[in-house]
């Protein structure tokens, strides 16, 4: 009796112990997430005070006069995603359809796992694979042609004609490009795999072709789930350092062709940091680093809410 | 767990504590900085431990952060390219010197030009880093080079990206010879590139160079060797053109002020003398002049002294200029007079 009672009482502070050490661990994450925001915060002060709200529309970047501004890296970072975005989405829709409609079961698994597994190289191999492969291929039959061709177009001509260099903003959006593929095609492989059969196979029972089940069936049960896989793909391509610093060019310069080097945030941290001397310049650096954190944090932010609303909305018909 | 994959972690663990417990015997010293003279650091810091089983662990993480390193008190020297000037090392208690001299090379990519063929003047170097001079062809670049093929090729500028003392030497000659690049650029570390896409570190300089049709970059006389590149003859300050090499870079040294009691603030681009390379330039130690550990300070000016005494053929294999004589005897003799241990007893003798 005696033995038992003591057995319990020891079992319930071993209970509280457990659930007070995961709850440490928890809100630990938490802390540190604070304690970052907070660091990024107050060693941007200096640049804050200086530049002020200015800082996020100038483009000026001079170490020799410490004169800094954000506008440069905050386009390339924002231009290049998209770009990114802009190839990704459809190649990875059609990753995505092949995988969950068209393609015969054998080849489903391995397929899938290829695309994972393309997620899982180190981004490092993408940029040196972007500067000592891709690049000169690039700058030697793509960018001529591109010159030739869309440079000499009305209106978007401005975009697309400069010297062709191999290295740039176009550059590094097609690298960004396929390093994000993985992530937004495994995402919409998972949400078109939820939607229920039934609407399917009603769908080709009225006729429906396969494109129109897709479009007209599958991408409106699925919009939320899809907009949030690619959410998560522009969060992944808007942090990315090394593969961006290897082909953007790294110059602090504004220039209206795609196929100029530019600058973007990462890569200008990645670049800079170590060498940065004197006060203001380090502190712009770290209010850079402040706005890419509230960038990716808004993204990812709209990114989680998304797919919460289709977990809600899973299994119920429409 | 398998048997024979314990065995191997045993002995993986056991090696690893023998390893430590090696090295954590001798007085092992530590520093930071510049990344130019890395190579020739590692090859004495390697020939050192063998004869006197003193380590020095050099990382080689560029010279702003070697000044960062060595302000924290970090590391037992910091390096730099870029000289720290005499009230800065007043200021923070530090004192300075020069160990191997080196130079800049600017590098082309241009089809149907050989090696060493281009020459330019510093005014058209620096007209071409302002974005001023965009063709091959320009008439100004055409007017040096009589019987040289130049077509009418974009020039596509690199510079680095990161902060470096390289950049700090090359922009200091710009400023020197132009005095627009002096008024809009000016000479630091890192600066405000009017044209151009930017390369990480000397190898990021040079790959672009070599990637980039119609190129022009700057870098490091061993890189420029090592990969092969076409360097340019610069117009020196007596007006005739040199080719970058140990001797232009002599020429430069040997007309250089050192100065002990400026902590051998001397930098030395745009030197006078015929042979001159103009864009020549020293790499520094910085040390604290009040050293709280006494025994590893001595330490670090001993492995400098022996660096001094024997490693001036190392260092002229790996394409660096070994410091005269005299220089050296001036940098002993500063150590003497500026290194002290914290009771204000000087450490070298």
């Amino acid at each position: 009796m005696f033995s038992l009672e003591a057995r319990l009482k020891r079992q319930a502070v071993f209970d509280l112990l457990f659930r007070s050490l995961t709850r440490a661990a928890a809100f630990g994450v938490l802390a540190l997430l604070a304690a970052i925001i907070l660091s990024l915060v107050l060693g941007s002060m200096p640049a804050i005070n200086t530049f002020g709200l200015g800082f996020l529309f100038s483009s000026e970047w001079d170490p020799v006069n410490d004169k800094f501004g954000a506008l440069i890296p905050i386009i390339g970072t924002l231009v290049t995603s998209g770009i990114a975005l802009f190839i990704a989405i459809p190649v990875s829709f059609g990753i995505a359809v092949f995988l969950t409609e068209l393609s015969p079961r054998l080849l489903r698994r391995p397929l899938g796992i290829a695309i994972e597994l393309l997620a899982g190289i180190p981004s490092i191999i993408y940029g040196m694979w972007g500067l000592f492969v891709f690049a000169p291929m690039f700058a030697d039959n793509i960018e001529p042609w591109i010159n030739r061709h869309i440079g000499s177009m009305p209106y978007i001509g401005p975009f697309f004609s400069g010297p062709p260099m191999g290295i740039g903003m176009l550059a590094a959006g097609i690298i960004l490009a396929i390093m994000v593929i993985p992530f937004i095609a495994s995402v919409m492989r998972d949400v078109f795999d939820v939607v229920p059969a039934m609407l399917k196979e009603s769908a080709y029972a009225v006729g429906a072709t396969t494109w129109e089940v897709m479009w007209n069936v599958v991408l409106p049960y699925t919009k939320v789930g899809v907009a949030g896989g690619i959410m998560l793909g522009l969060g992944r391509a808007l942090g990315e350092t090394m593969a961006v610093t290897f082909v953007i060019g790294n110059a602090h310069e504004i220039s209206k062709s795609l196929l100029m080097p530019g600058n973007s945030i990462s890569s200008a941290l990645a670049n800079e940091f170590n060498e940065a001397v004197g006060e203001l310049y380090t502190s712009s650096l770290i209010e850079l680093g402040l706005i890419l954190f509230f960038i990716t944090f808004v993204v990812l932010s709209i990114a989680r809410f998304m797919l919460y609303k289709l977990g809600q909305r899973e299994g119920k018909v429409t | 767990m398998n048997s024979k994959l314990k065995q191997l972690i045993i002995g993986i663990a056991a090696a690893t504590v023998v390893v430590y417990a090696g090295t954590s015997q001798a007085v092992d010293i530590t520093g930071a900085g510049a990344t130019f003279p890395y190579p020739v650091y590692a090859k004495w810091a390697d020939a050192y431990k063998t004869k006197t089983g003193i380590g020095m662990n050099y990382q080689s993480i560029g010279s702003g952060g070697g000044i960062k390193q060595i302000l924290a008190k970090t590391v037992d020297f910091g390096a730099t390219d870029a000289p720290m000037t005499p009230e800065e090392q007043e200021k923070n208690g530090l004192t300075q010197f020069p160990t191997v001299i080196g130079g800049v090379v600017p590098v082309i990519n241009l089809e149907g030009v050989d090696a060493g063929q281009l020459k330019l003047s510093g005014e058209v170097l620096a007209d071409i880093f302002l974005g001023k001079i965009t063709k091959w062809n320009d008439s100004r670049i055409v007017a040096d080079n009589k019987g040289v093929k130049l077509s009418d090729q974009d020039i596509t500028v690199v510079h680095r990206a990161d902060g470096s003392g390289t950049t700090f030497i090359f922009t200091t000659y710009l400023s020197q010879v132009s005095p627009e690049w002096k008024s809009s650029v000016g000479a630091d570390k890192a600066v405000s590139w009017k044209t151009g896409t930017g390369g990480k570190g000397n190898e990021g300089v040079a790959s672009y160079v070599q990637r980039i049709k119609g190129s022009i970059g700057y870098v490091e006389y061993a890189y420029a060797l090592q990969n092969k590149m076409n360097g340019v003859q610069l117009k020196n300050r007596e007006g005739h053109f040199v080719k970058p090499d140990e001797d232009s870079f002599k020429a430069a040294a040997a007309n250089a002020n050192w100065d002990k009691s400026k902590g051998f603030f001397e930098i030395l681009t745009n030197e006078p003398g015929k042979g001159s390379w103009p864009i020549t330039g020293a790499t520094f130690i910085l040390v604290y002049k009040t050293q709280d550990k006494a025994a590893t300070g001595q330490e670090v000016l001993k492995f400098f002294d022996w660096a001094f005494s024997n490693g001036s053929k190392m260092a002229s294999e790996l394409d660096y200029v070994p410091l005269p004589e005299n220089v050296q005897k001036m940098i002993r003799a500063s150590w003497k007079e500026q290194v002290k241990d914290a009771s204000g007893k000087t450490i070298w003798k």
